[in-house]
């Protein structure tokens, strides 16, 4: 091989090509979106996280969960994401544009998240009790998810927990936990800034608003 | 005309040093990456296991793992064996190589930090980037002084043909700081817009495979096979097609892997039209080493270390065969988001770069430190076991994600899921317990390759300290080479 800088140009053309054919012309198509309302008095989706929420997005990261969580939803008729109510549509790039960072994971060892709050909560506005069950239920999960799900597979995480001695009364916030997880008497376990920021974080996770792109699946009468 | 007297022997010595450090660090990583995947995998099945340990969490672990896999071991491996094998085919000793022993050690101080640093929690999150920002630039230059060195060696080479491996070699060489950098300014310094985010990294994390992994394994292979059975490749004309059509392919059949994500439709389709042209160079590399094998197999298998080519020629076909596979939409509309991924990631890495680069390693390092390797039957085992493991790995993988997928996506007439979704994790549960299996006789291998490397080194430390003291060539009768 006699012509050495075309070898060279040849290299530098081959992976240039997949940058700009896959990296530049994706940036050009949908690195500018802006957050889109479906009517004219409609707010402007997707909104931004704030506040406990925001914070809980950087625990997520720290623990690892998208290695087994993913977040997007496909289209109804691809994957069976619509019937076990992942969403009531599918996930577009738009959905994304407010995340500094984008999650998508890329394996589903547990369930999709990105419509977890909607689904936990319910479409309607909770009451005040209802609330409490889930936050309730949601930390007992992450303290020990085999007490909610004998069968998960899904790692403790009993260290975003802290043991604390009882003083006057339990905590509201305290876990209440079967025999076999309870710490001895006197003492309760209680949540964290971290597991408390997770969870606020995991309750925000809803994909309850349409975009002109992508609108709500529409049930058949 | 003036002749230059150097021997081989003058050539391993100047890689010597460095070379030894790092094919040490490689296998020093590798254990850690095996540990790491082997506590990853007992977890899956057994959730509460080292599980009071945050810094021990799955989440953590698992990056740990891919991170010392791929920086750690891969690129540690690739610097020892692909630098010789530059420096043998240029038929010029590398100058300065005590500079290289410094790069060397900058690049695995950054990586140690880097998995620590996963294993704090201090993280991005993302596939391969993992390693928090402030360590790019350290593990950059460190990079860009060993770059250079193989660059160096191909350019005051004392040969006028170049060879197929020299080819491999310069590219992955340029193309990995191309990928990397992109990928940390777009992912991690400032990232992207949305899920722009996203087809950047899919794209860096399958190009680290693809594009550094791949063809340093393939410049290994087309080096070693005719040098271990004294015959030329078959149809060698052919290997720069295959070349080139790897180098223009390879990069965009990863975005066949975000088949129905919030991504527009265009970048699955092209990355699927990719992974069916890839059927081309597959054939072509897959003739040149398969066809060279033919009828020598018997003469192949009988040397313990190119036992390990074998398989990883076997691997990288098996590999390249699932990229097509799983390129097509039937398919990938069932295995996306599921442990064939991890199956897939574990046939490019390990199937087929490492055990290749195992193979190399053999080969190379008694010519690096004028010795014997102790025991063979330590060779034997370690293939054992390395082979059989990365086969239960593999299969389990590919059986669960597909079992995984399929249960995930069934549903029944009316419209619900036939599978609740503990059920699907019960039916993936007894292969992800056989994936530990898996890992467990690779770790046995592994470790049988650790003994014998350092009780192979401690054997020749002495004359090794003596001549990192000596740097000087030897005087000895020598074969001319003419310029």
């Amino acid at each position: 091989m006699k012509h050495l800088p075309l070898l060279f140009c040849g290299i530098f053309f081959a992976i240039a090509c997949s940058f700009a054919g896959l990296i530049l012309a994706s940036h050009i198509q949908i690195g500018a979106l802006e957050p889109r309302a479906l009517a004219e008095d409609d707010p402007l989706h997707p909104r931004p996280k704030v506040g406990l929420a925001q914070q809980g997005k950087q625990v997520y990261k720290e623990m690892g969960c998208a290695y087994c969580h993913t977040q997007q939803v496909s289209g109804k008729g691809l994957r069976a994401d619509y019937e076990r109510g992942w969403g009531r549509r599918r996930t577009v790039a738009r959905d994304y544009i407010r995340q500094e960072r984008v999650l998508l994971g890329t394996n589903r060892v547990g369930p999709d998240l990105s419509n977890f709050g909607d689904r936990v909560l319910g479409t309607d506005q909770p009451t005040e009790e209802a609330m409490q069950a889930v936050v309730q239920g949601l930390h007992q999960h992450l303290y020990r998810p085999q007490i909610v799900n004998a069968e998960s597979n899904m790692p403790p995480y009993p260290f975003l927990y802290q043991k604390r001695e009882i003083k006057n009364a339990p905590s509201p916030k305290a876990l209440q936990l079967p025999a076999d997880y309870a710490p001895q008497e006197g003492y309760e376990m209680v949540p964290t800034s971290r597991a408390e920021a997770l969870v606020a974080y995991l309750l925000s996770l809803k994909l309850d608003y349409e975009l002109p792109e992508a609108k709500f699946v529409q049930e058949e009468k | 005309m003036s002749s230059i007297k150097i021997l081989p022997e003058h050539i391993d010595r100047s890689i010597r040093v460095s070379g030894v450090f790092f094919a040490l660090s490689a296998i020093t990583w590798l254990m850690i990456a095996t540990l790491f995947a082997l506590i990853s995998s007992v977890k899956m099945h057994i959730p509460g296991f080292l599980a009071s340990w945050e810094c021990l969490t799955f989440g953590r672990t698992f990056p740990a793992y891919l991170n010392a896999l791929v920086y750690g071991w891969g690129s540690n491996a690739i610097f020892v064996v692909c630098l010789w094998i530059m420096a043998r085919l240029a038929k010029s000793p590398l100058p300065y190589s005590g500079l290289l022993l410094i790069a060397g050690i900058f690049w695995n101080v950054g990586v140690t930090f880097g998995v620590l640093s996963i294993l704090a929690g201090n993280m991005t999150s993302v596939e391969l980037l993992e390693m928090p920002p402030s360590l790019t630039p350290f593990l950059l230059f460190a990079y860009a002084l060993i770059g250079v060195w193989g660059i160096i060696a191909f350019r005051y080479r004392n040969t006028e043909p170049v060879y197929i491996s020299q080819v491999y070699i310069l590219a992955a060489l340029f193309w990995f700081p191309w990928i990397y950098s992109v990928a940390q300014v777009l992912v991690v310094f400032a990232p992207a817009r949305g899920v722009v985010q996203s087809i950047v990294s899919v794209w860096f994390s399958h190009n680290i495979l693809a594009l550094w992994l791949t063809p340093m394994a393939l410049a290994t292979a087309y080096y070693m096979i005719p040098k271990i059975l004294g015959r030329p490749i078959y149809k060698y004309h052919l290997s720069l097609i295959g070349f080139w059509a790897l180098a223009l392919l390879i990069g965009w059949t990863g975005m066949a892997n975000m088949y129905g994500g919030p991504v527009p439709i265009w970048i699955s389709s092209v990355g699927t039209v990719a992974g069916i042209l890839w059927v081309l160079p597959l054939a072509i590399i897959a003739i040149n080493f398969h066809q060279t094998l033919l009828g020598h197999y018997k003469q192949a298998f009988a040397s313990p270390m190119f036992r390990f080519i074998i398989f990883g020629v076997a691997g990288f076909t098996v590999f390249g065969l699932s990229i097509v596979i799983t390129a097509l939409p039937a398919v990938n509309s069932v295995t996306q988001l599921s442990y064939v991924n991890s199956a897939h990631f574990s046939l490019g890495v390990y199937a087929s770069f490492t055990m290749v680069i195992f193979g190399a390693i053999y080969f190379i390092l008694p010519k690096l430190l004028n010795g014997e390797w102790p025991k063979t039957a330590f060779i034997n085992l370690h293939f054992i076991s390395s082979g059989l493991g990365i086969i239960i790995v593999v299969s389990s993988l590919v059986i669960a994600g597909f079992t995984q997928g399929m249960e995930i996506n069934a549903i029944t007439s009316e419209g619900r899921p036939v599978y609740p979704f503990l059920h699907i994790v019960a039916d993936t549960l007894p292969w992800l317990f056989t994936r530990s299996v898996g890992w467990g006789l690779i770790a046995f291998g592994h470790t049988a390759f650790f003994v014998n490397l350092t009780w192979m080194l401690l054997k020749r430390i002495r004359s090794f300290i003596q001549d990192l003291k000596a740097q000087s060539l030897p005087s000895a009768k020598c074969r001319t080479f003419e310029v």
